[in-house]
Order: C-alpha cells, then sequence, then structure tokens
C-alpha cells in the first residue's frame, strides 16, 4: 500500500463522522431501517438490563463489523451467511459468558435475549450492508453508530417505561422521593406490559417523523 | 395427551412469539404488507420451527446439557457444553432452513415457488433461534413437548402476522396522519393487538 493511499483521509473526516451521527437520526436502525426490533422491545421494561444489552450490542456490532471487514475478500460469497453468523455466534457467547461472571442478575433478567443478538437483524443488516464493502476503520464507526442509534432508542422507551410504570429511574423510587404518591398518583402498571413497549416505539417514530418531513412513507 | 395440547394452546395464545416476545418482530414487520406474502412466510415458519425445535431438543438432550455425554462413559458425566448451545442451535437452524429448502425444492415445487424468497430468511429468524432457546430454557421434558412448542409457537406467528397484514391492506385506504404512517401505525397496531392477546393470560392450563 503506498504513502498517498494510507494518508488519503484522516481519522475523522467529514464523511466518517456521517458514519457515527447519521444512523443516530436519518438512518437510525429501529426507527428508519426497522433492524433489531426484536431484542429491543422486550428488554425495555427498566433502565438497567436497556443499557447492559445496549452495551453487549454496541461490543458485538462493532467487533463482527471490524472482524467481516478484515475478511470480506477471503468470504466467498456463496458461504457468506454461514461465515457472518459464525462470527456473531461467537461472539455472543463470549459477551454472555462476561455477562454471567460480572453481572448475574441482569443477565438472568434478560434471559433468552442475549443470545438473540445472533438473529438481531442489526447486525446482520450492518455486515450485509456495509462491512461487507468497507475497509474496518469505517465498518468499526460504522458499527459504532448504529449500535448508538439502537441504544438511544432502547433508553429512552426504557426511561419511559420505568418512570411511568414502576415510578422508579435505575432502582432509584424518584415518584416517592417527590411526594407524588400522597397526592393521589398511581403507577401505570399497564406501561411494564410488553404491548405499550410497541406503542412507545410507535410515538417516537411519530415524533421524528413530524419533525423531519424526509422520513414520511406514502 | 392433554398435557401436550395444553402446551400447544399455551404457546399460541398466552406466549404468542409476537406479542408476548416480540419474537420476529423483523420479519413481522418487513413483509406484512399484503395477505399473500405473509401467508407464505408464516407457512414457512410453521414448518420450519416444528423441525428444529425438536431436533435442537435432542442435541440439548443428548450434546450440550450438563451430564448430556454420560453415554459416551464414565468420563463424561461431568461435562457441561451448554456454553456451546447458541453457536449450535444457530448451525442447526442454518443448515434445516437449507435442507428443509431443498427437500421443498424437489418433491413439492408449487410450494417452494409460494414460499420463495421467505425460507432461506428465515434462518435470521429471531422467533426461530428463539423457539430453540425458551426450549431450553423451560426445559420441556420430551421431545413430543418440545414438537408442540415448537408447532405451537409456528401457529402464534402465523396468525399475528395474517392479522396484522389483514388490518394493513385496509388501512391503506384510512386517512392516517402522514407522520404516522407506514411504520408507526403499524406499531401502534401490533401493541393493540398485543394488548386483545393478554386477555387470554387470564385462561388456565
Amino acid at each position: 500500500m503506498s504513502e498517498e493511499v494510507i494518508q488519503k483521509e484522516p481519522l475523522f473526516s467529514p464523511k466518517n463522522k456521517r458514519l457515527i451521527f447519521n444512523p443516530l437520526s436519518k438512518e437510525n436502525p429501529i426507527t428508519v431501517q426497522v433492524l433489531g426490533i426484536c431484542s429491543a422491545l422486550a428488554v425495555t421494561a427498566k433502565l438497567e438490563p436497556a443499557v447492559v444489552m445496549s452495551i453487549s450490542v454496541l461490543a458485538v456490532l462493532a467487533i463482527a463489523n471490524v472482524l467481516i471487514s478484515l475478511l470480506r475478500n477471503t468470504i466467498p460469497p456463496r458461504i457468506r451467511i454461514i461465515v457472518q453468523l459464525v462470527v456473531i455466534a461467537s461472539l455472543v457467547i463470549l459477551v454472555d459468558q462476561v455477562l454471567k461472571a460480572f453481572a448475574y442478575d441482569v443477565s438472568k433478567q434478560l434471559s433468552v435475549f442475549v443470545g438473540l443478538i445472533i438473529t438481531n437483524c442489526i447486525i446482520m443488516g450492518r455486515l450485509e450492508a456495509f462491512a461487507m464493502g468497507n475497509k474496518p476503520w469505517p465498518a468499526f464507526l460504522d458499527g459504532i453508530g448504529n449500535a448508538l442509534g439502537y441504544a438511544w432508542i432502547l433508553i429512552v422507551v426504557a426511561f419511559f417505561r420505568e418512570l411511568l410504570g414502576s415510578g422508579t429511574i435505575w432502582g432509584y423510587p424518584i415518584m416517592e422521593t417527590l411526594g407524588l404518591y400522597k397526592l393521589g398518583y398511581e403507577n401505570n402498571g399497564f406501561m411494564i406490559l410488553p404491548p405499550m413497549a410497541l406503542i412507545v416505539v410507535g410515538i417516537i417514530i411519530w415524533i421524528q417523523r413530524a419533525r423531519d418531513k424526509e422520513l414520511i412513507e406514502d | 395427551m392433554q398435557e401436550l395440547f395444553n402446551i400447544f394452546v399455551k404457546s399460541i395464545f398466552i406466549d404468542n412469539m409476537v406479542f408476548a416476545y416480540f419474537l420476529g418482530m423483523c420479519s413481522y414487520l418487513a413483509v406484512s404488507k399484503t395477505v399473500k406474502t405473509s401467508f407464505g412466510l408464516g407457512i414457512a415458519v410453521i414448518f420450519v420451527l416444528g423441525i428444529t425445535v425438536p431436533v435442537d431438543f435432542l442435541i440439548n438432550r443428548y450434546l450440550l446439557s450438563q451430564g448430556a455425554l454420560s453415554w459416551l462413559g464414565e468420563g463424561f458425566a461431568e461435562v457441561d457444553l451448554s456454553f456451546l448451545s447458541f453457536i449450535m442451535f444457530i448451525a442447526v437452524i442454518a443448515s434445516m432452513v437449507q435442507l428443509v429448502e431443498m427437500v421443498v425444492e424437489k418433491f413439492a415445487p408449487a410450494l417452494y415457488n409460494s414460499l420463495g424468497i421467505f425460507l432461506p430468511l428465515i434462518a435470521v429468524n429471531c422467533a426461530i433461534l428463539g423457539g430453540s432457546l425458551f426450549m431450553q430454557e423451560r426445559e420441556y421434558e420430551s421431545i413430543a413437548e418440545a414438537t408442540s412448542f415448537g408447532l405451537g409457537s409456528g401457529v402464534g406467528f402465523f396468525l399475528a402476522i395474517i392479522g396484522i397484514a389483514a388490518i394493513r391492506e385496509k388501512i391503506k385506504y384510512s386517512n392516517v396522519p402522514a407522520p404516522l404512517r407506514g411504520l408507526g401505525i403499524t406499531f401502534i397496531i401490533t401493541g393493540l393487538m398485543g394488548i386483545a392477546f393478554m386477555s387470554f393470560m387470564g385462561i388456565k392450563l
């Protein structure tokens, strides 16, 4: 590789910055690309599992993107899905074992959803769409960006569900501290139930598309 | 026999894959634009879940869980390979999907054509892997129970996707607020359908 190819663009050129920031809004994996919804909704009844889940996805997505991008010229196209699945599954096993060792309670709460990171469409989708055709560094940034786009939706949904459903934030009884229960306030137990996650995400999509008219479907 | 029927009904209505666990959401949202295609996907999911869950059950029982290898001899009685289950299950699913695809293509070309692209896509459908992982977590006792759980989950997914597709076909003619059109309203309707399905929770089986 010649000198000039290496120096062609700085690490954080505008193009690379876009890789990180676009997935946060205009190309958000959940609300626009419709990827990775399966796990996004199931872990958002409380903030803590949502944050742990986001970090796990961030780790798996960034590393898998880099690995596949390094291997992209050696993978025969016919068996690329299997290769991608093996890479992802090995990383997920690592994440699962780390969680079991250092955060056992949360890993019990997440139950099968850690394993389901394997079939999380965000990861397969980004590997197919980006890592197979780009160099490792942009692939890494793309992984980070998409995982952050996934994470902020998870955290917003979990924040509202925990606040309105259990009256706590990260286990801290915020509603009780504010003294709202004495005024007759009651937790909305409905928010903890699965269907409300869908409705909260629906509302986020509504707000986002109302602000950004380009995203409106016909 | 009654136990099997209970598991079947429970996995269709009470533990519905889509409404209670959000599994298979990606294909559920992406493919549910018309009833015809969702019918194809639904049938394919029933098919693959009905095959992979029992196969993964056998693998879990005789290869992976603690003490499963004791049939090899005394020395293997303590071996616990359950940390390998993710990679084994996904390998089984990917190869089973491939196998099913070839068998269907050979013996039922009409069905193959109607399933089309959906068969290969199913390998990465979370509902399939989720089925195997739930099977492992809930510790079903026999292969018959695992099979009825797999088939029931498949039927649950089938009902859900047919339902949402039918609603989406109708809602095309309604005056939905512009930012909600498409994805947003689908989410909200799925939420409402989930609330409806919650009414089955009171049934004791």
